[in-house]
């Protein structure tokens, strides 16, 4: 059903709203990721049959043609974030959540919820004997702000009408009708809305750039290409509020007179790119994307490239060459993309969080995006809380927040009762943030002046059995195998520092070393071509810096004090509990232990290769590590 | 490869651009579950690409692999969030349970192929494995043995 003209638009606005608040009840199964790993599909379809055969007015997609007010609608909606206990379905008007759903579930749902209003204690969430109800009054939601995220878990992540009923769209019609491109920029630029994708560029100065080029064709291009490991949030937007992507983009073609956009996703996110591209097509066949949108002389088309696995795809001049169906390698210009992007042209190029913010600033200002968040950083941030917290998943809090507030308040403190050690903030281009960092606040300035980075948002939670040495050799290796190897301090470079930390993982490292290792991570800094180098010593300098002593332990003391390591752990029997029955010293693949028959037995240290089989095998336990 | 006429649909799909290379190829290795090199070549033909540069392209992506892969292909995200919840194991015991190691990713059979990937975003569920695509969570050593048996019976069972 193509939309004509803006008065089309707004009557059909007008009907679906309504047609929105007739369906008076509403159940909203997750269909993020991790949920529909756990079943939420099966759970979804197990409502949808139950509902038929109770014979309930029940609503998949929106209808205007039944007027009927009291329907039930089921939805499927993006992620609601609390990934940790789902398949989690949300249950309108009461606002209850419940939690790890199960398909036999289904049937009381809809018997004591929807049929007879009554709550089910045992699907809530609980700490000790209280029980939190309402999705909101939970400790994990009530300190966050959703923003960008406002729609996930609210709407069906896979409907146009949807989107549409709550305001969907409006955005782009207010700055259609009523702002010139210049306006358009300005409001961004006046925002203070900082580039979500890492570096925390003013988007609405790209923008500007673009527009005042003159040139025949430009371009607009959305970053989905999230490589960070630990990093989800640009894929729950994506799969969860895809409209507002698309909407964002309409804006900024607006903005700079392009006409062609490209949204490059992750191979790695196949349900990204299906929700993707299932909104492109509703807005095609809506008339939101074409030719000559809404009667307008606007016109503007989207396409989604996938990519193809290699993590320097991220930063923008090899995305843009691998767009081109080019080895996706950084290119080194004189010009930025906004003079010389892709096929030569203006091109903005903008992360997925960045262009979801744009729709509430036109919507409601740029006074009201400024009074969220700090002076420098204005707006919300979304995170992905991840690692040894209790509560994993999706949050969005003000710019400024703490770290505590997000790990302790909304994550829960750590999990198993452990302490609290590090936490790694934007994969693995940040940098390690110990216990003294906890009450910084999360913003761009501030977490790059303690040698970290708000990157794309990834939050990894470490507690006290992590060893910072292996976290960070594990992040290096990681940055040395995606080094695109262009340049020779990033491909070079890494690749010393990563035999560095080998050496002192095995036992065999010197205080030398660790100047060694300061020194090139210097020099990778200074001297590498793209953000991949420029940012990949930081979780080794950071982790040196606020973890000394534990890189000591390994080079004075040859002690891993996490007992991670394996080279460094001293296995040795126990005189008193050793019986001298001999099993261990068979099962040993290196002969290393010997001794004679009902006299305990010994390990001689230097043939050891610390397999733990022995341990493994003595029936007395015996055999201890230190 | 005798019959081109399915790397003319695909090309055909994309369109002949040289821009389309990445698209092409990812349905090449889709169809084949690897990209067999006369076929590389063929495509490098119709885009009026060097040989050279679309082996170039080839070998840069993770995604494309020149040496035939599994039936089944199993992913296991060693990214940050499913490495501190001890993602290593879960590699060891597939690789001991299918004969397998960083450098043989296969089982000679070309039912199986273990890889690693840097991050799935199914964080919340780490550790994460992925068998064709479908997302497994909170695996452990145990349950990713389980989880492969399961896979072998099906593959028994279609052999019947």
């Amino acid at each position: 059903m193509k939309i004509n003209n803006i008065d089309e638009f707004n009557t059909l606005k007008l009907s679906l709203e309504k047609a929105f608040k007739n369906q008076s009840k509403k159940i909203i199964v997750c269909g993020g990721t991790g949920c529909v790993a756990n079943g939420a599909l099966v759970i979804y379809e197990k409502f949808k049959m139950i509902c038929e055969e109770k014979g309930l007015n029940v609503e998949t997609i929106l209808d205007l043609h039944d007027d009927s007010p009291d329907k039930l609608g089921l939805k499927k909606s993006g992620c609601h974030g609390f990934c940790e206990v789902g398949p989690l379905v949300r249950i309108e008007p009461s606002d209850y959540l419940y939690l790890r759903v199960k398909e036999e579930d289904c049937e009381e749902i809809i018997e004591k919820t929807i049929i007879n209003n009554l709550p089910i204690e045992r699907l809530m969430y609980k700490i000790g004997e209280t029980v939190y109800a309402s999705e909101e009054s939970i400790p994990f939601y009530e300190k966050q702000s959703r923003i960008v995220l406002e729609h996930c878990g609210h709407i069906d992540a896979e409907s146009i009408l949807d989107y549409i009923a709550v305001d969907g769209y409006s955005a782009f019609i207010k700055a259609l009708t009523t702002m010139s491109p210049e306006e358009i920029c300005n409001c961004i630029i006046d925002s203070n809305l900082r580039g979500r994708g890492g570096a925390g560029f003013p988007a609405g100065l790209k923008w500007i750039q673009v527009l005042k080029n003159q040139a025949d064709i430009k371009y607009v291009i959305c970053n989905g290409d999230e490589g960070d490991p630990g990093a989800f949030m640009d894929r729950s937007i994506m799969e969860g509020d895809p409209h507002r992507v698309i909407e964002g983009m309409m804006i900024a073609a607006l903005a700079t007179g392009a006409r062609e956009g490209y949204i490059y996703v992750r191979a790695e996110y196949p349900l990204a790119i299906e929700r993707l591209s299932k909104a492109i097509e509703q807005a095609r066949e809506y008339g939101l994307l074409g030719e000559n949108i809404l009667g307008t002389n606007f016109s503007f088309e989207i396409k989604i490239n996938k990519g193809a696995g290699a993590f320097v795809c991220g930063e923008e001049s090899a995305l843009i060459a691998s767009i081109e169906g080019e080895r996706g390698m950084p290119r080194v210009k004189a010009k930025r993309p906004v003079e010389d992007g892709l096929w030569g042209k203006p091109t903005v190029v903008n992360n997925v969080e960045t262009y979801a913010n744009v729709f509430n600033i036109i919507n409601r200002g740029s006074d009201w995006f400024k009074s969220i968040g700090t002076e420098k950083s204005s707006g919300t941030k979304a995170f992905a809380l991840t690692g040894n917290v209790m509560n994993t998943g999706l949050i969005e809090v003000p710019m400024g927040a703490t770290l505590r507030n997000v790990i302790f308040d909304i994550g829960g403190g750590i999990a198993n009762n452990k302490r609290f050690k590090a936490v790694q903030i934007g994969g693995p281009s940040g940098g390690c943030l110990s216990e003294q960092h906890l009450d910084l606040p999360l913003d761009f300035d501030s977490l790059k002046s303690v040698g970290a980075m708000i990157g794309s948002g990834g939050m990894v939670v470490m507690d006290e059995d992590t060893c910072m040495v292996s976290v960070a050799r594990f992040f290096l290796n990681f940055t040395q195998k995606e080094s695109c190897g262009k340049c020779i301090p990033c491909r070079e470079g890494t690749r010393r520092m990563l035999e560095i930390l080998d050496k002192i993982i095995e036992g065999k490292g010197t205080l030398e070393d660790l100047d060694m290792l300061e020194e090139l991570g210097d020099t990778i800094l200074k001297t590498s071509l793209c953000g991949l180098g420029k940012t990949a010593p930081n979780p080794v300098l950071s982790s040196l810096k606020y973890f000394r002593e534990e890189y000591i332990s390994h080079v004075v003391d040859k002690k891993c004090p996490s007992k991670v390591c394996s080279k460094l752990k001293v296995i040795y029997i126990d005189e008193e509990l050793c019986r001298g029955c001999s099993k261990c010293a068979r099962v040993c693949p290196v002969g290393a232990i010997s001794g004679k028959v009902k006299q305990p037995y010994v390990i001689d240290q230097a043939k050891c290769i610390k397999c733990d089989s022995c341990i493994g095998s003595c029936a007395f336990a015996a055999i201890k590590e230190a | 490869m005798e019959n081109f006429k399915e790397i003319d649909d695909i090309i055909a799909l994309h369109g002949n651009d040289k821009s389309s290379i990445i698209s092409i190829l990812h349905d090449v290795q889709h169809k084949f579950n690897y990209i067999p090199e006369d076929v590389l070549e063929y495509v490098s033909e119709k885009l009026s690409i060097s040989p050279t540069k679309a082996f170039g392209i080839a070998t840069f992506y993770e995604n494309f692999s020149l040496q035939p892969k599994g039936k089944y292909i199993i992913k296991i995200c060693d990214g940050t969030a499913c490495h501190v919840r001890k993602s290593t194991p879960i590699i060891e015991a597939l690789r001991k349970e299918l004969n397998l190691s960083e450098e043989k990713i296969t089982t000679d059979d070309l039912m199986f192929t273990v890889e690693t990937v840097s991050c799935l975003g199914a964080c919340g569920l780490a550790p994460v494995i992925t068998i064709n695509d479908k997302v497994y969570g909170k695996m452990t050593p145990e349950a990713v043995v389980d989880l492969l048996n399961e896979h072998r019976k099906e593959i028994g069972n279609e052999d019947k």
